[in-house]
């Protein structure tokens, strides 16, 4: 035992090999390993009758996705949305995270957290069908708005934007409010006693400092909505990218076209991230 | 400092090289293994059936399999069960699709295929041809659901038909006026245009069949005959049509559930069906009241064939099961239960409704006439036109493309 302890202790290196073998065993395995088989397969391709695999590496199935209109305008959709989806949540969770994080006393600071974290404990499936009974013909929405002349988006595009919205909106309050905290009220008043009114204290002070916290949230609210494919089934009979990658590995049975999509969403992400870093956001999370 | 995290960047990325090819070989080998394509050999085929391997794993669709869990009143696999000592495992699959996914797994015994997966299930070697003598109802089959080309290859029965029915037009009454007798309502023309965002049609590859079928009716110069069998001008048309019904599509239907539910909240007044949802709205007492109706131009349709996979690890009980959901009292069970016409004949004596195989057209080989039942579309037209014609993966690509 002393033995090994005394060759470890001579070897540095060695010991730290051997301290993060694991986590970064899993890391490769898990993470990069399943990457990197998502990408070969997407080089296959499917025999067209009997829907086997020929592995045969070549890169038709991208020249397809490129070529193919359809599967362009679903790239386009599916990054609207998410965008869209992460403005919206960026701009109904700045007020509430601000008033969490410099107005609201302890205990309903506490309140606050416990009532933004209180959707997350309830399924995923449970809040969008809700939503799906919501937007119905005969539902809430309909309901509400009859009075009005007029009537709720039905089941679509908005509805898509709608529920994705609600969904992810615990994921960008959250890391605002973490980046508000960090914020010394100090420079807030330091700002009005130098003459600033409110809204240039906000711009040049609050907003500058909270930036890496915002881009931190729409780093979950942009990809949440870019991988998902079940509320747009649910809310709409639009296609997301993960409709597509969903269709062709169940209904097509078609796994290179599939893969080769998937890694579409993967590219858009590592952009972002490398945008996101430069903005700071990697210090926030 | 900066030599040494590069050791540990190098090492990682060799790492995963390593990886990709390891698993990347290890893919290879299983696939290896799997199925010898173009249909199973005939020593696969069992000679006799012997003593029950104590259970046996089905893939079927909603309501083919039940053992009373669902309403105690509905149970044929009970009974099965006691007197074969094999334990009936279900997995539910909602599509065609993914029923012949769930076969290649190779973890089931059988499966109730539509005719557009028993195809593709023969030509990708996943299930093995049936001996019919060691399923003794067999002979009680109706004639016209044996050695069909979507059960049969080369005069070799692949399965053992189960029942049938046809996809019919579905509409809510106090919506839909006058009432329908045309798949035209459901096309974007200015039928439907009334009822624009409030039309369903089923999500599926397969449902360019019923465009094709609503052209064959009312564009005679495309020459269409049949409709799983189409030609470049032929697919076309049938795109175009159903891009301009994606204009009047509330919302497409995939499960039986999500249509039922669509129709009971008036989501949905008027589109395709099955008669099993037809009836489940029609028990609803919340439901506005509908009609599923046979329209002039006739429907798609399926048959369904119970077939033994090639990979299947209890193939008695499997064989046993064949026998027991097409015998009398089990086929008329299920074919009451979902809605369609059985496959035996005595089946229709023991049915609790009496008229069963009347209101379904059991017998009435005129009506199925009028049915062009699934099938796998591929190359091979079939006739004089050669390898003209679109296959499946064409049409599940134009699929995509028509949803937008």
């Amino acid at each position: 035992m002393s033995a090994v302890a005394r060759a470890l202790w001579r070897r540095p290196r060695l010991q730290l090999s051997l301290l993060l073998a694991g986590p970064v065993g899993w890391l490769v395995v898990a993470y990069l390993g399943s990457l990197a088989v998502l990408f070969i397969a997407s080089l296959w391709q499917l025999d067209e009758f009997s829907g086997k695999i020929v592995q045969e590496p070549g890169f038709q199935n991208f020249q397809e996705l490129i070529e193919t209109p359809v599967y362009r305008s679903i790239v386009f959709r599916t990054v609207l949305i998410a965008a869209l989806v992460t403005i919206t949540d960026a701009l109904l969770a700045f007020p509430i995270a601000f008033y969490m994080a410099k107005v609201a006393s302890p205990r309903a600071r506490a309140l606050l957290v416990v009532a933004v974290l209180m959707p997350l404990w309830s399924s995923y499936l449970v809040k969008v069908y809700t939503w799906r009974i919501m937007l119905s013909n005969d539902g809430m929405v309909n309901w509400l708005l009859d009075p009005f002349g007029i009537s709720g988006p039905g089941f679509g595009n908005v509805a898509t934007w709608l529920v994705f919205s609600y969904l992810w909106l615990p994921f960008m309050i959250l890391p605002i409010y973490a980046g508000l905290e960090r914020i010394p009220n100090s420079l807030i008043d330091a700002s009005s006693d130098l003459g600033a009114p409110n809204w240039l204290t906000f711009r040049r002070v609050i907003l500058p400092l909270a930036l890496p916290a915002l881009v931190a949230g729409s780093i979950f609210t942009f990809s949440l909505t870019l991988g998902d494919y079940i509320t747009p089934t649910l809310v709409s009979s639009t296609q997301f990218i993960g409709n597509v990658v969903y269709a062709n590995v169940g209904i097509a049975n078609n796994l290179p076209l599939a893969a080769a999509f998937a890694t579409v969403p993967v590219l858009i992400m590592l952009v972002y991230l490398l945008i996101a870093r430069r903005l700071g956001a990697f210090e926030s999370l | 400092m900066k030599a040494q995290r590069w050791h540990w960047w190098s090492l990682l990325a060799v790492l995963t090289l390593a990886l990709a090819a390891l698993t990347a070989a290890g893919c290879g080998d299983d696939d290896d293994d799997g199925g010898g394509g173009g249909g199973g050999d005939e020593s696969a085929t069992l000679k006799k059936v012997g003593k029950g391997e104590g259970e046996v794993d089905l893939v079927a669709w909603a309501g083919y399999v039940e053992d009373g869990s669902t309403d105690p009143a509905v149970d044929w696999v009970s009974d099965f069960e006691k007197q074969t000592g094999c334990k009936v495992n279900v997995k539910i699959g909602n599509t065609s699709d993914e029923m012949v996914t769930l076969m290649r797994t190779g973890n089931y015994d059988g499966v109730s295929a539509s005719g557009d997966a028993t195809l593709r299930l023969i030509a990708g070697g996943d299930v093995d041809p049936v001996n019919t003598d060691l399923v003794p109802n067999y002979k009680d089959v109706f004639p016209a659901l044996k050695d069909q080309p979507h059960n049969t290859v080369d005069g070799q029965p692949y399965g053992i038909p189960h029942g049938r029915g046809a996809n019919l037009l579905m509409y809510n009454k106090d919506v839909v006026k006058p009432a329908p007798d045309s798949w035209g309502i459901v096309f974007g023309g200015a039928d439907s245009q009334k009822y624009k965002g409030k039309v369903t049609a089923y999500d599926n590859p397969i449902y360019i069949a019923d465009a094709a079928l609503y052209l064959k009716a009312t564009e005679p110069g495309l020459n269409i005959d049949n409709v799983y069998e189409l030609d470049e001008d032929q697919f076309n048309a049938a795109v175009d049509l159903l891009k301009q019904q994606r204009d009047v599509i509330g919302e497409y239907w995939s499960d039986y559930t999500k249509e039922q539910a669509a129709f009971t909240s008036g989501d949905s007044v008027v589109g395709t069906t099955w008669q099993v949802i037809a009836n489940l709205i029609a028990a609803d007492k919340k439901s506005p009241p509908i009609e599923a109706i046979l329209p002039k131009e006739g429907a798609t349709g399926w048959s369904d064939t119970w077939m033994i996979s090639s990979k299947a690890k209890h193939p008695n009980c499997m064989y046993k099961w064949m026998n027991h959901i097409i015998s009398p009292k089990a086929n008329a069970a299920v074919a009451e239960w979902f809605g369609e016409a059985p496959a035996n004949e005595k089946s229709c004596a023991e049915t609790a409704n009496e008229d069963h195989c009347d209101i379904f057209h059991a017998n009435d080989e005129a009506y199925f006439d009028k049915v062009a039942y699934w099938t796998t579309p591929t190359k091979d037209c079939g006739d004089e036109r050669g390898s003209e014609c679109k296959d499946y993966s064409e049409w599940v690509k134009a699929w995509t493309e028509i949803k937008g």
